[in-house]
């Protein structure tokens, strides 16, 4: 039986502070009440604060370049469908850098959980605006304020029609370690987006204005409701919605492509007859 | 002296089947025994605009494209205003006779009563074939299989038309264009330079492939995706060429032999995708299919200009290899090849092809595929645990275990990292491992292809070139030799990494050397400078887009 200690506990490079530690815990708990062992999951994560997470917990890792942690993580899980993929990164990396491959991910429908880090601001580059920046924001780099509206990554996702759509709260561990088990057992793609504050950057958004608006979604909420899901990806201001904001049940990709009913593409062999017979086409 | 090969060039506008005609007709000389090697150019639209596809066709193996044309098929006058210079003394223009065209290198062909529109290039197609001296029941059967899938009644008009239009010209005979007959004809396979990659890739164990269309590696990945299921084989169509070699990545790591393929402009967006490839020590093919640049430069024409930008793409410093086939063959063999290096040394390893070669279709025997081992994909972890993926290695290479298929994790990291994966600002660690890295190259050079020498020792005249051009180098070669010149050919099937000592004996020994290069700069004569000191003064150099000819050698080296 899987336990919180065989994930490990390892010295980190954050801030004391830091929203990371606390979606770390919340990381380990889903692991484990999902029953899954660290040789079982691959966690794909790109360039941030947030990105080195999953270096402090025991499981399979490939941590890429900035903004491709998706691509990376489609490969993998079309590569070996058996692996329970988990993509870690930050705000930054998902919808700036990476923006095209978080649209695509959510038309792919790949059985990935997208798990974002969502600060509204960079970090590991010390306090540039993000893409969910609040406009106005004023920053080093932006001394005027943002000029551009925020990034609403749950509108976008909802809009799309993404599998499952979740926001959690860095300051609500258990119900954050919920939403991630909820996304792991998801079939198909799932976006978890959670706030968390960033406590060297971000004097704006503290964990003192996300506590006072986070507030869990009610039980009577209907997550497959999609038209009720917009006007909740909409909200934004002095309540702020967490919890699953949208859910549906369309079958994941690996179930459209052929070649994977075969089984996973890590290990097979060349058939050299059929590859002779292709080739004896050319005459 | 009449020449052993005939020339043969089907010009119009795309849309109106000369493809089609032009295959079919690869197909039927292939078949009939003959050696053949296609040049297709074509411009940057769907319809309408110039294209032509030219067969050189001949008893003896056909090594390059010829400039002058014996037999033009001209499917629209445009294509007798371009190319009536081309012709040769006893050429011969097949045109419609409704065309207001007048003299006796006209054969005026009444398209219009032979065929109903649509089937008016099977008229053509049957005129050419028995100028030709090609069999009809060869040619109808050729036919069968190419609209196999069609109506019968279209089969049948098809089958009509031929036999018509091969009568028409039996009674408005030029002599003259008949190819001498070859008995019993070995069966060969009529493959295009993109198809024997993706064959090549095929028979390495290629199980995962990304992409991003562009012209003109696009046809290896159609090739790829029209044999995916039955070879096991998962071909995606990325976002971008970004996420195509990011997932190829991420497909290597979890264990499935993975290829991308590409040209110099998507090849540019791979660019930090490569560095990530050789800082995970991630095997991964990547084939860039040269076009004229920069920018979006000339999109469907040829050149061979990337090969520096192949050879320094990717930050930082790592080993890698780069293959530049100059034949079919070649095309099918390196790409495995570079399969092999990218296991064994686990990094980014390239195939440097073009558009000439890309789209050439010639006739070859038919590889021993059975015969043919596909690639170890990973090593086992060595005694010592816990597992390491990078262990530091007296070779370099480390133990390469794929994600969930054992208890043993599998951490492998972009930054610069520890010997167990993991993120480090150690700056000892840091050295090893850059250490550890560039050791691998000495193996890669350790097994490199050294250059084809041919020709005399202590020759007057050198010539050195690499990649598609090593047809056109032999035979400008024996054309000069046959001149009285003692004159040999140095050619790189392998651009990369160089090994002096593999080839500056022969460099240093004649007594002038030329070097021929479908770019601008002289880039693997810059190369070759660079690494050994050897400057190569006179060059032949071709940028206009077409492929380097004999004819342009010899144009050139003259000068």
């Amino acid at each position: 039986m899987v336990t919180i200690e065989d994930y490990g506990q390892y010295e980190t490079a954050w801030c004391p502070g830091c929203g990371n530690f606390s979606i770390l815990k919340a990381v380990k708990q889903a692991l484990v009440a999902s029953r899954l062992e660290p040789h079982e999951v691959l966690f794909v994560s790109g360039i941030g604060q947030a990105a080195k997470s999953p270096h402090y917990l025991n499981a399979n890792l490939f941590n890429g370049l900035h903004g491709r942690s998706l691509p990376v993580a489609t490969g993998a899980k079309l590569a070996n469908p058996k692996l329970t993929v988990m993509v870690e990164s930050g705000d930054g990396c998902n919808y700036g850098e990476g923006g095209n491959h978080f649209l695509a991910a959510i038309r792919r429908n790949i059985n990935l959980t997208l798990l974002v880090h969502n600060n509204q601001i960079y970090g590991l580059t010390k306090g540039q605006a993000s893409p969910t920046s609040a406009e106005g924001l004023v920053t080093k780099a932006q001394p005027d304020g943002v000029a551009s509206a925020a990034f609403n990554p749950i509108g976008v996702a909802v809009a799309m029609e993404a599998g499952f759509v979740a926001r959690g709260f860095s300051g609500m561990i258990d119900h954050l370690s919920e939403l991630i088990q909820e996304g792991i057992a998801h079939r198909g793609f799932s976006l978890i987006d959670v706030l968390q504050p960033c406590v060297s950057f971000n004097k704006v958004n503290t964990f003192a204005w996300y506590k006072e608006r986070c507030k869990p979604l009610p039980p009577t909420y209907n997550p497959t409701d999609w038209e009720a899901a917009m006007k909740v990806a909409r909200e934004w201001g002095d309540r702020i919605p967490i919890g699953i904001i949208y859910r549906n049940d369309r079958s994941p990709f690996e179930e459209h492509v052929p070649v994977l009913r075969q089984g996973p593409l890590v290990g097979r062999q060349v058939d050299r007859v059929m590859l002779r017979n292709i080739m004896d086409g050319c005459k | 002296m009449r020449e052993h090969t005939m020339n043969i060039l089907i010009g119009g506008e795309a849309g109106q089947g000369m493809v089609t005609v032009g295959q079919l007709l690869a197909k039927s000389l292939v078949r009939s025994g003959y050696s053949i090697l296609v040049t297709q150019t074509y411009q940057s639209r769907i319809r309408g605009g110039h294209n032509s596809f030219a067969i050189r066709a001949g008893t003896d193996k056909v090594l390059a494209p010829k400039e002058s044309v014996d037999l033009l098929v001209a499917l629209d006058a445009e294509t007798v205003a371009l190319h009536h210079g081309d012709l040769s003394s006893d050429g011969l223009i097949v045109v419609d006779s409704a065309l207001e065209v007048d003299g006796d290198f006209f054969l005026k062909v009444p398209f219009k009563e032979l065929a109903q529109d649509t089937f008016s290039n099977i008229a053509a197609l049957g005129v050419v074939g028995y100028l030709l001296g090609l069999e009809e029941g060869l040619m109808a059967t050729a036919l069968d299989d190419f609209f196999g899938r069609k109506q019968r009644p279209v089969l049948e008009e098809n089958r009509r038309v031929l036999v018509a239009a091969m009568g028409w010209a039996a009674t408005h005979e030029r002599s003259g264009h008949k190819l001498p007959k070859v008995s019993n004809p070995i069966q060969r396979l009529m493959m295009s330079g993109n198809e024997a990659i993706a064959f090549g890739s095929l028979s390495a164990g290629l199980r995962f492939c990304s992409f991003y269309p562009m012209t003109p590696a696009t046809s290896i990945l159609l090739n790829l995706a029209a044999q995916a299921r039955r070879m096991g084989v998962l071909v995606e169509q990325a976002e971008d060429e970004i996420a195509a070699i990011n997932m190829a990545i991420g497909a290597s790591f979890a264990g499935a032999p993975s290829m991308v393929a590409t040209s110099g402009g998507g090849f540019a967006l791979m660019a930090e995708g490569v560095s990530l490839g050789a800082m995970t020590e991630t095997p991964l093919v990547i084939v860039v299919a040269q076009r004229p640049g920069p920018a979006t430069g000339l999109p469907t024409r040829t050149e061979q200009a990337d090969l520096e930008f192949v050879l320094h793409a990717g930050h930082g410093e790592f080993p890698r290899a780069i293959f530049a086939p100059g034949t079919v063959e070649e095309c099918f063999h390196l790409t495995r090849k570079a399969f092999e290096l990218a296991e064994r040394y686990q990094g980014p390893m390239f195939v440097l092809t073009d558009q000439f070669l890309a789209d050439s279709y010639r006739a070859v025997p038919p590889f021993d595929v059975e015969d043919l081992a596909a690639v170890n994909v990973g090593a086992g972890a060595s005694g010592s645990l816990p597992y390491r993926r990078f262990a530091v290695t007296e070779t370099g290479i480390s133990p390469r275990l794929f994600p969930g298929l054992s208890r043993h994790l599998v951490v492998s990291d972009s930054d610069e990292h520890a010997e167990d994966g993991h993120i480090t600002e150690d700056l000892s660690v840091r050295r090893q491992m850059v250490e550890k890295r560039l050791r691998k190259g000495e193996g890669i050079r350790a097994e490199v292809i050294p250059p084809d020498m041919d020709g005399e020792e202590e020759p007057d005249l050198l010539m050195v070139s690499w990649g598609s051009s090593k047809g056109a180098v032999q035979e400008a070669a024996s054309r000069i030799r046959s001149g009285g010149k003692r004159v040999a050919t140095l050619h790189f099937s392998q651009a990369w990494p160089l090994v002096p000592g593999r080839f500056m004996d022969l460099l240093e020994s004649a007594e002038k050397v030329v070097s021929i290069e479908g770019n601008a700069f002289g880039q693997l004569a810059r190369l070759i400078r660079r690494e050994t000191g050897f400057h190569i003064k006179k060059q032949v150099l071709r940028y206009d887009g077409l492929p380097i000819t004999p004819e342009a050698i010899l144009r050139g080296v003259s000068r």
